[in-house]
């Protein structure tokens, strides 16, 4: 090998760096970011991070400061071991949606990895926060840092008052309802800024409030009341409710004003959060698609050398490694390639396009610039419409995906459809409700409260395909449910289609 | 755009997490911990390491799909599939239906982490305790309580007092006068007042006069005088402390093989991690002994070798001359633990257990007799062997009501269990053997 000269272009050589160099990086990501690519995001920060703080933050679900539970420590304890034993490696980097938008870098990256980095998170993450829909209508990237501050600062506030052990009885319950604590359907505008101030406002109305769960009426026997009078109830709790912790935050009758508090806390992290588990495939198939741009682009003008590109692709085929289904390494669908593969596909069919991508997308094949289209599909999709509006037949033979029917029923399993001029709709479908949380998710809801009897608090669960809920695990997080409700709960397993009840859970609070 | 450097922060930010992980799978742990002490070294057992706990108990469960109804699975990679095909069912979840990840990632059922030195020692001597650690004396250099004990003219400001201060001032400034400030600003305003009005001259000019005088006299009086300061006072209160000293005493004599000694070490070691860390107070001293006994250090204790013939009551003889110079009884609390292979010199019986009962025992709060032995030592056939000379002699003492404890030690298996036998909390001993 020749020693490396020094050349006048290159942003940097060899795999030290300084901050000056992080600078230099930055700002030609941003140039090719702004001036190729059209992409709009939130003014950056990067923060320089060492292995153990990744790990700390890996423990917190990613989050820069957050409030304190054992369970982010047990996270820890398994990260660590894991890591100090070399059986896995850390992230690059870590990226918060907030605003102005953070990557955490990790100190031990080369100069080229965090060139990828930079351009990936800072660049590729940052504008799909910005600029995706969901992201956008559902949660709060100016508010969310100081929110979480409040957050931390009041759970510790309560854990001085109240007892660690009380606090955490709630967290434990409200964690196990965690996925339940989203509004999937109807948007509410969210400001979480605002968040610490109607904490008080709430509790002052709240007292002010007549509580149906409260009144003390005697009793009537349960028949004499008519429907009129169970809808009535119903409106007047709000229900059905899917949105479990919440209805409990508003209705519970015996929650004190700060477990409310709490509960309203997890709530709030959950619909946070809820957005990233909706456009995971995409936000990492953007993110990726840029990085390989950007970084592309500058070993074109000279910037980036050939060494340091030969690193950066190294690392960014294994990100975008999809083992076969038959390969031990399997594990899903890998959503960096997926989604890369996507995006790459959406480039293909705008500059090349065949006949049958003009026949599929008629819209924008042969458009020649693939970004206005990449930017359509970033903002206005998640991953379920995205698959169902841009996956193309190409991409399907080329990563040879089929579709496997698994009926408990059947002996065997069945090959409903594969990448073929029959399939492709079908296999398309299937693929986008594996990416639908509304589909993978058990769905469940809050539906009566027996207000004339026991107070029991009664949910559904609407069985789809025939799946039941894993009768274990759903009585443990029926017991948190209970606890929080403090009386007893039921759960039906309802069959949408007949109304029949194929399964019943009931559980009764901890005395 | 901003670069900023985090390394330096303050790390350990998720110690706080971890101590209420620990908190709450403590019962998990502690056992977990136990197994794994069991199996190591006592050398390591001052190291922490690795433990391992079921998964179970530190679940969190959420709500998901069970087995069964009907599933769909899109999977990369087709090879010879066509659609319509028949395939059977996977055994045990690998190959075409793997799609479903657990969402505890991966199903395990153990979960492994490292607890440092200091946590897997607070668990495994968690619930130990010396016995009947009763006698408390006032001892000289112990840290001392403060309390709060009226007020002094001096001190830092962090403690300085406020509302005594003010008090201070505001009887200060009565009594000697000081103007109000709506007093002056009254006369400033009755002469504004007149000012300019005709024939008020003389009225404005004693009024002048006497403002002058006020001003004066509030320059010449401060609002807070140094005399006012108070400061709150704290007093140093001496706190009695249990103090307490432990006797080792180990037979080294030939009798005792290398195996032997090295059973009696470890046991030592391990009284010696745990006295250390949970007493702050305690003395240690070693007596070794042959046919004749000796204190000596530490390091001779542990690491140095000797052989010879075996007089136990050297020993005993040794601690009580100790404890007569040093520790008298009336203000320590005196432990002794023994180890020795249960062989005595014939004829120093007698003697041994006349020192015990007559001047030792009546010293101790506690006294612990360990007999160490080869593993699997079941005697030579033909030659049945009974418990040995000293075993004898102290079973008669404790069944007589002699304040001691006796255990036997055959493998390193067994150290911990015994030690912890011997040392586990009265309350909780008592509550298993009930």
């Amino acid at each position: 090998m020749n020693a490396p000269v020094s050349t006048p272009g290159l942003l940097y050589e060899g795999a030290d760096w300084d901050f000056s160099t992080l600078m230099r990086i930055h700002d030609a990501c941003e140039e090719v970011a702004v001036r190729d690519l059209g992409l709009d995001f939130y003014p950056n920060r990067i923060e320089i991070i060492s292995a153990e703080q990744m790990l700390d933050a890996y423990a917190s679900t990613g989050l820069p400061l957050f409030y304190r539970h054992w369970s982010f420590g047990k996270q820890f304890a398994q990260h660590e071991a894991l890591y100090r034993k070399g059986l896995r490696g850390l992230a690059y980097e870590i990226v918060i949606n907030s605003d102005p938008c953070l990557s955490y870098v990790m100190e031990e990256n080369t100069a080229t990895l965090q060139a990828l980095v930079i351009a990936h998170a800072a660049f590729g993450h940052n504008h799909f926060f910005k600029n995706n829909r969901i992201f956008r209508e559902w949660t709060d990237a100016k508010g969310i840092l100081d929110y979480l501050e409040f957050a931390k600062g009041y759970i510790a506030e309560c854990e001085d008052k109240y007892g660690e052990i009380a606090v955490e009885r709630v967290l434990d319950s409200a964690h196990a309802l965690m996925n339940y604590g989203v509004h999937r359907h109807h948007r509410r505008t969210i400001d979480l800024r605002s968040e610490e101030q109607r904490v008080r406002e709430r509790r002052a109305h709240d007292e002010r409030m007549y509580n149906v769960l409260w009144s003390t009426l005697p009793e009537r026997a349960s028949q004499a009341i008519g429907a009129d009078e169970v809808e009535k109830r119903r409106a007047m709790l709000q229900l059905p409710q899917e949105n479990v912790l919440y209805f409990l935050e508003k209705s519970a009758p015996r929650l004190a004003p700060w477990q409310r508090e709490v509960i309203r806390i997890v709530r709030n992290v959950a619909q946070y959060f809820h957005p990233q588990r909706q456009t995971k495939m995409m936000n990492e198939g953007c993110a990726t698609y840029v990085h390989h741009r950007i970084l592309n682009t500058l070993h074109a003008e000279g910037r980036l050398s050939d060494g340091a590109l030969l690193e950066a692709l190294h690392s960014h085929t294994s990100v975008i490694m999809q083992p076969d289904f038959d390969d031990p390494r399997y594990s899903g669908i890998n959503p960096y390639a997926l989604g890369f593969a996507m995006m790459e596909d959406i480039e293909r069919i705008c500059r090349e396009p065949t006949e049958e991508d003009r026949e599929w997308f008629p819209d924008f094949a042969g458009s020649g610039d693939p970004m206005p289209t990449l930017r359509y599909g970033w903002s206005e999709f998640r991953d379920e419409s995205f698959i169902l509006q841009f996956l193309s037949p190409h991409l399907m033979r080329k990563m040879k995906f089929f579709h496997l029917k698994d009926d408990a029923a059947q002996p065997v399993l069945r090959v409903d459809a594969m990448h073929d001029e029959r399939g492709y709709r079908r296999l398309r479908r299937a693929l986008a409700k594996q990416y639908d949380p509304a589909w993978m998710d058990p769905d469940i809801q809050v539906v009566d409260v027996d207000l004339s009897g026991d107070r029991r608090l009664i949910l559904e669960h609407r069985v789809q395909d025939g799946r039941l809920l894993e009768e274990q695990e759903a009585r443990q997080v029926l017991r948190h449910l209970a606890n929080l409700w403090s009386y007893d709960v039921l759960l039906r397993e309802v069959d949408p289609a007949t109304g029949a009840s194929l399964r019943e859970h009931a559980v009764s609070p901890p005395r | 755009m901003q670069i900023l450097d985090r390394r330096l922060n303050p790390s350990g930010r998720s110690l706080p997490n971890r101590q209420r992980f620990l908190r709450r799978a403590k019962s998990l742990v502690q056992e977990a911990v136990r197994d794994a002490s069991a199996k190591r070294d006592i050398r390591s057992a001052d190291e922490g390491g690795e433990v391992s706990i079921p998964l179970h108990g530190i679940r969190e469960p959420s709500f998901h799909h069970g087995s069964g109804g009907m599933r769909d699975h899109v999977l990369p990679g087709n090879k010879e599939y066509r659609e319509g095909d028949e395939i059977q069912r996977p055994q045990g979840g690998g190959g075409g239906g793997g799609s479903e990840g657990s969402p505890e990632g991966g199903g395990e059922d153990a979960f492994r982490f490292v607890l440092t030195r200091e946590e897997f020692l607070s668990l495994f001597l968690d619930d130990l305790e010396l016995p009947d650690l009763a006698k408390r004396r006032l001892v000289e250099g112990a840290d001392p309580a403060w309390h709060r004990a009226g007020y002094s003219v001096a001190g830092t400001p962090s403690n300085l007092s406020l509302a005594r201060t003010m008090r201070n001032s505001l009887s200060r400034r009565i009594a000697l006068k000081r103007p109000k400030p709506e007093a002056v600003a009254a006369l400033e305003a009755e002469i504004a007042e007149l000012e300019g009005q005709p024939g008020s001259e003389e009225r404005i000019a004693a009024l002048k006069a006497e403002l002058a005088v006020q001003l004066k006299r509030s320059q010449r009086i401060p609002w807070i005088d140094p005399i006012d300061v108070r400061y709150r006072r704290f007093e140093p209160v001496p706190r009695p402390v249990a103090r307490a000293v432990m006797f080792c005493l180990m037979d080294v004599s030939g009798s005792m093989t290398e195996d032997m000694k090295d059973l009696a070490k470890r046991f030592y070691t391990l009284l010696y991690i745990f006295l250390q860390r949970r007493y702050k107070h305690v003395d240690i001293v070693f007596i070794r002994h042959t046919h004749e006994a000796a204190e000596v250090d530490e390091q001779t204790f542990f690491h140095s070798r000797e052989t010879g013939g075996t007089l136990v009551s050297t020993a005993l003889e040794e601690m009580r001359k100790v404890v007569a110079d040093r520790y008298p009884p009336t203000d320590w609390n005196i432990y002794a633990a023994q180890a020795s292979d249960g062989d005595n010199a014939a004829g120093d019986s007698q003697r041994t257990a006349r020192l015990l009962i007559d001047e030792v025992l009546p010293a101790c709060q506690y006294y612990a007799y360990i007999e160490v032995g080869r593993d699997g030592e079941h005697g030579m056939p033909g030659f049945p062997r009974g418990p040995t000379d000293l075993w004898r002699t102290y079973e008669q003492l404790v069944s007589a009501g002699a304040p001691m404890a006796m255990k036997k030690v055959r493998n390193r298996r067994d150290i911990f269990p015994v030690f912890r036998e011997l040392f586990a909390k009265r309350g909780l001993l008592e509550e298993a053997k009930a």
